[in-house]
């Protein structure tokens, strides 16, 4: 939702200060190959990502609508749950058009403390290997 | 078919936005430059190390298997079935001794060669392909590959082309030969797709003046500036080229007085996590940045520790593909990759310092559709005769991909330099 509103500053605030969030594709985690995307292992990482795109970066200019599901719980210890969803990304074109940009699937470990949950790890494995123009505003 | 094209001068310091839209150009180049006498880029040696591995690539628009024989030779073959056109490996990558096209099971070898079929002889007397079919006459049609330092490229016209080593060049082969000094580790791929013609990504490669104004990340945190000492170099020919900048070779005074617009920003923004940036210098020659591009689909790129080759992957005239292959050293420990995959941040579809070119090729595509009579221009650095330079505020080697690119399409102007 944060992303889709382009409040990016407020997605961050969604991570714990010790995070993890990595985009990869399922072509190399099929072939066990480590390459990333995108690899944040902490969350000033996240904030630097986001002021260089508000302030030093140039990339497509668009609207990202994320579409989520199914979810999937796959584990709970203590606060620590983790679970699987799937998502498709589209992009819409300050002119209209949209595209679908991207699909796969999410595994998130949230930690849930004095009712607020924060996000310890995010690792998007993105079936659309073929990045379309480019990857700018994180999935 | 033949390609008029009139070049407004003779240095290829004006471009005709024609070339990027024109269907037949591009037809003409698939069939003259990338299955012509250029060698082109196909993957590294280190992704088939074993006998029977292959993986699939594209030269150009032509779909092509690289594989390893039993005999450890290497071999690269058009994947089309000599039976009725379809893919014969359909799969990214894999290991096998031989290759069955789907359809009707036709069999060829490892390397590419046609060593059987069903039914040939007929069922119970009847049927069957004619007697005097030869099926050594029909194999797919093979390249010539040759390997440089691990690095493998093929051609179509081997009769026609140069031997590789003169074709890349000193320049080329030395290159080459300092990225991949010792084995490799593949760390993993990453795909681009841009819409916007091939070339347009060639020029992007050439073209080192936009570095630093077209991706602030780099002057911004001062990954690379133009102030830092570092030049372009090409080959005798002028086709290849290289962009090379050295690490900490100037002070932050040099670039506040050369980008003013954003000499603001330079005191007032820090990483807060700065290991993006760090940089273990691990060549002798001290570089931080170099970026050897080699006509007309292949390049090695170092930004930092991260380290890759990428491959241009034309399709269509309005679209081509970055595969990149990202790589170590099989001696790297596991502190040393992670870095290295950290630095990846910089590169790549998603990367601080090269997001931006996917849209710059973009716009200029999206633009130049309707300037069918007009042409870039192409003269920072000089016009005239082409020659390497020792700063950094040039676009000349883009000059050199289009005149090489004139001599094999067979289009240069009258008086061409070359």
């Amino acid at each position: 939702m944060a992303i889709d509103d382009n409040r990016l500053e407020d997605w961050v605030e969604l991570f714990d200060e010790a995070c993890d969030y990595k985009v990869v594709t399922r072509e190399n985690v099929e072939q066990n190959l480590p390459n990333v995307l995108m690899w944040c292992d902490n969350k000033n990482m996240l904030r630097d990502r986001v002021e260089s795109y508000r302030q030093v970066n140039l990339y497509n200019l668009h609207y990202d609508r994320h579409v989520l599901g199914p979810l999937r719980f796959v584990k709970q210890e203590g606060s620590a749950w983790t679970f699987e969803v799937s998502y498709s990304l589209f992009q819409t074109e300050l002119e209209g058009a949209s595209r679908l940009f991207s699909v796969g699937r999410y595994r998130v470990e949230a930690r849930v403390e004095d009712g607020v949950g924060r996000l310890k790890s995010v690792s998007v494995v993105a079936d659309t290997g073929l990045v379309p123009s480019l990857l700018a505003t994180p999935i | 078919m033949n390609a008029e094209i009139r070049w407004p001068r003779n240095d290829y310091s004006r471009v005709p936005f024609r070339l990027h839209h024109d269907e037949e150009i591009y037809a003409l180049e698939m069939e003259r430059i990338f299955r012509g006498p250029a060698w082109s880029y196909l993957c590294l040696e280190a992704e088939i190390p074993s006998p029977g591995d292959f993986r699939t690539t594209w030269v150009g628009d032509t779909p092509v298997v690289v594989s390893r024989a039993k005999d450890g030779t290497i071999h690269a073959f058009v994947n089309r079935c000599s039976h009725r056109g379809a893919m014969i490996v359909r799969e990214l990558r894999g290991n096998a001794e031989r290759h069955v096209c789907l359809y009707h099971r036709w069999c060829y070898s490892g390397s590419g060669e046609l060593t059987g079929l069903p039914f040939r002889k007929g069922l119970k007397g009847e049927g069957g392909m004619p007697e005097d079919f030869d099926m050594k006459t029909v194999s797919p049609r093979k390249m010539k590959v040759d390997n440089c330092a691990g690095m493998l490229f093929g051609t179509f016209q081997p009769d026609q082309a140069e031997p590789l080593e003169s074709y890349l060049g000193e320049f080329g082969t030395g290159i080459i030969r300092r990225f991949l000094n010792r084995p490799l580790r593949i760390l993993g791929y990453s795909r681009q797709l841009i819409a916007g013609n091939w070339k347009l990504y060639a020029e992007n490669l050439r073209d080192t003046y936009h570095a630093s104004l077209l991706h602030e990340f780099f002057v911004t945190y001062g990954v690379d500036r133009a102030t830092q000492k570092g030049g372009v170099k090409m080959d005798e020919r002028h086709r290849h080229n290289m962009n090379h900048a050295f690490a900490a070779t100037d002070t932050q005074e040099d670039a506040k007085a050369a980008y003013a617009d954003t000499a603001a920003r330079l005191d007032r923004m820090q990483l807060r996590d700065r290991k993006l940036l760090s940089f273990a210098n691990e060549f002798p020659d001290g570089m931080n940045l170099a970026a050897p591009t080699f006509f007309p689909n292949g390049l090695l790129i170092q930004i930092n520790n991260s380290l890759a080759t990428r491959q241009i992957r034309p399709k269509g005239v309005g679209a081509h593909e970055v595969f990149q292959t990202v790589f170590g050293y099989a001696d790297d420990d596991a502190a040393m990759t992670r870095h290295r995959l950290m630095s990846t941040n910089l590169v790549g579809p998603a990367g601080f310092v090269s997001m931006e070119d996917g849209e710059a090729i973009e716009v200029v595509q999206k633009a130049t559709r309707s300037a069918a009579g007009a042409a870039a221009i192409v003269e920072m650095g000089g016009r005239g005769p082409l020659r390497d330079l020792a700063h950094r505020v040039t676009e000349t080697p883009i000059r050199g991909f289009w005149s090489y690119w004139a001599e094999l399409m067979g289009v240069e102007p009258a008086g061409a330099i070359r």
